[in-house]
């Protein structure tokens, strides 16, 4: 038997990538920050990426939906070469608008949440869907209220962000970037900003997110949530992948000496 | 009482402390009523302040009208400089470095000459330039006007006041939406959202709130620079009529506190409307009103049976 009922793919051929990761490299002036990453997701699949801070990863997260250019190497998510359009074999920069366009297929969750202050929780989902995507205020709502009451906060819609904690506000944070239909979600330390006892609702949410079967790419310190959660883990250091497979393999039996090192510190 | 009661009940014991005295505040402030009381007195006693001719001209109807036209080059201005502002603070916050270049140009030469030398040029412009022609550069022209007939003294007065404030509004704005958290802008963008939108949507609206107090300063400091447009010259605001008055009448001291009275009221009015912009400008951020806990009545409402809110989180007024 093989597997045809998981992924809508075709029997037998390989399953695409959705996110492709090729030898990238980016310098910050003179620091070689990624010396030559090589990553794959798969749709549908919980990509963790762990590692010291300083190796990288949340640059590497950054770069995916342009937030910083990579020096080198190719970004491509759903088979569209991220940043730059390829011509008789030049690269073109793209404008302003095409990097827009393809950042809203992107979800991306931050550390410090980001949420914008000056608007209701409410009217920070609705911001994107109604300002982007032109949907009727209406219907934007409609969809918000659903998806407030995903992240467990129905209840918040009026409230400022300033009268959240910030466990809500991080849930508030991944309901905005939901609200735009993305195909993929890049969280970037997203519980790292959380007092202990409210990182559990938010990785919550990301875990029936992940079970929905959204795409995701974390970049975390949560070693139980790459463990539950991730289909693959790679380790970072230094700006390199160092290990990289299944997160339990890895997690209990890790290979190389920085690995082990890095996770006898944080386990 | 119930704190006493409380108190007698055995449960809690609330801390009724004795204040520390400040004998230096009653005697300062008896000194401060002495002088007041003095200057008072020396209002109403010294007969060369002449209050009845204050009366007679305070209402009267040139003074009256004087002061519509100061309103009006107050608040004309005022919007054309806030419109050039965020017009030049976006431009200097550009990718664009034609945008930047100009802009940084703009502020250097309408901050670096004085606003009465820029009122006397708006005054001569039509010796400098007696026709404004439409057409191609060295080529045919299609319309041409008299200068005076556009650039009439009001004109120049409100243009020559709006675009020498722009420049200095141009930096608070400028000040403004860099106090803005970069994180906003990037989240903005990762929601796909464009520059301008991200600009006008969220950078702006928050760096209102760093932009309104210093932009008030302005209006009430352009208020006054007003009565500089006798440079053009115009001879119809508050500071030109009431001079015009006290000359006629050789009357200068009464004729001043009339213009200073009126001068006052209106910078309380437009204090009273920053106020509210202040408030508009706030939501979200200083106008949420975090529920009180008083160590009083959190204990009060524990013996009433309740649970004080104690917890971090607050309710906040919904608008």
């Amino acid at each position: 038997m093989t597997e045809t009922s998981a992924t809508p793919q075709k029997q037998g051929a390989a399953v695409k990538p959705l996110v492709s990761i090729e030898n990238v490299h980016k310098f910050f002036g003179d620091h070689h920050v990624l010396q030559g990453i090589d990553l794959q997701v798969n749709p549908g699949e919980v990509s963790v990426i762990i590692g010291p801070s300083g190796s990288g990863k949340s640059t590497l997260l950054r770069c995916i939906n342009l937030l910083e250019t990579i020096s080198a190497g190719r970004i491509y998510v759903h088979d569209a070469l991220i940043g730059y359009r390829e011509r008789n074999g030049r690269l073109h920069d793209l404008s302003s608008k095409q990097i827009a366009n393809q950042r809203r297929e992107i979800g991306m969750v931050f550390q410090r949440f980001n949420l914008f202050p000056h608007k209701t929780a409410l009217q920070n989902v609705i911001e994107a869907p109604t300002q982007v995507k032109h949907q009727s205020k209406t219907a934007a709502k409609l969809k918000a209220h659903e998806l407030l009451e995903m992240v467990g906060l129905s209840d918040r819609a009026n409230y400022y962000p300033a009268q959240l904690s910030g466990g809500q506000q991080q849930r508030v944070a991944i309901a905005r970037a939901l609200a735009m239909e993305p195909e993929l979600m890049l969280f970037d330390e997203p519980t790292s900003a959380l007092d202990p006892e409210l990182v559990g609702d938010v990785l919550e949410v990301m875990k029936n997110l992940a079970k929905s079967g959204m795409t995701m790419i974390v970049v975390t310190h949560e070693i139980g949530f790459a463990r539950e959660v991730g289909d693959t883990l790679t380790f970072m250091d230094a700006g390199q992948v160092v290990e990289s497979g299944n997160p339990r393999e890895i997690i209990a039996n890790p290979q190389h000496h920085r690995t082990q090192e890095f996770l006898s510190r944080v386990l | 009482m119930r704190e006493a009661q409380a108190g007698t009940d055995g449960g809690l014991d609330l801390i009724k402390a004795i204040p520390v005295r400040h004998p230096g505040r009653w005697i300062g402030a008896a000194v401060i009523l002495l002088v007041v009381a003095l200057i008072i007195q020396s209002l109403v006693t010294n007969k060369n302040f002449r209050w009845e001719t204050v009366g007679k001209y305070l209402f009267d109807i040139l003074v009256l009208q004087s002061i519509g036209w100061t309103l009006l080059l107050t608040v004309a201005s005022m919007i054309i400089a806030i419109v050039l502002a965020i017009l030049l603070a976006f431009m200097r916050q550009s990718e664009n470095p034609l945008f930047r270049y100009v802009s940084w140009a703009w502020v250097w030469f309408f901050r670096g000459t004085p606003v009465y030398t820029q009122l006397v040029f708006w005054g001569l412009v039509s010796v400098l330039y007696p026709k404004i022609v439409l057409g191609v550069p060295f080529g045919p022209e299609w319309l041409s006007f008299d200068t005076q007939t556009i650039i009439t003294a009001l004109v120049g007065a409100i243009v020559g006041l709006g675009l020498n404030e722009s420049a200095y509004l141009a930096e608070i704005f400028r000040a403004g939406l860099k106090s803005v958290d970069s994180g906003q802008m990037e989240a903005a963008e990762a929601l796909g959202m464009r520059r301008s939108k991200i600009m006008w949507r969220i950078v702006l609206p928050q760096a209102m709130r760093v932009i309104v107090p210093p932009t008030g300063n302005e209006t009430i400091g352009m208020l006054k620079t007003t009565s500089l447009v006798l440079a053009i010259p115009f001879t119809l605001d508050l500071t030109f009529v009431t001079n015009t008055i006290a000359n006629r009448t050789y009357l200068p001291i009464p004729l001043l506190i009339v213009a200073a009275i009126w001068y006052l009221v209106i910078t309380s009015l437009l204090m009273v409307g920053q106020f509210y912009i202040e408030r508009y400008y706030g939501k979200g951020v200083d106008n949420i009103t975090h529920k009180p806990v008083k160590a009083t009545a959190a204990a009060a409402a524990a013996h009433a049976g309740g649970t004080p809110n104690s917890s971090g989180t607050v309710k906040g007024q919904q608008p």
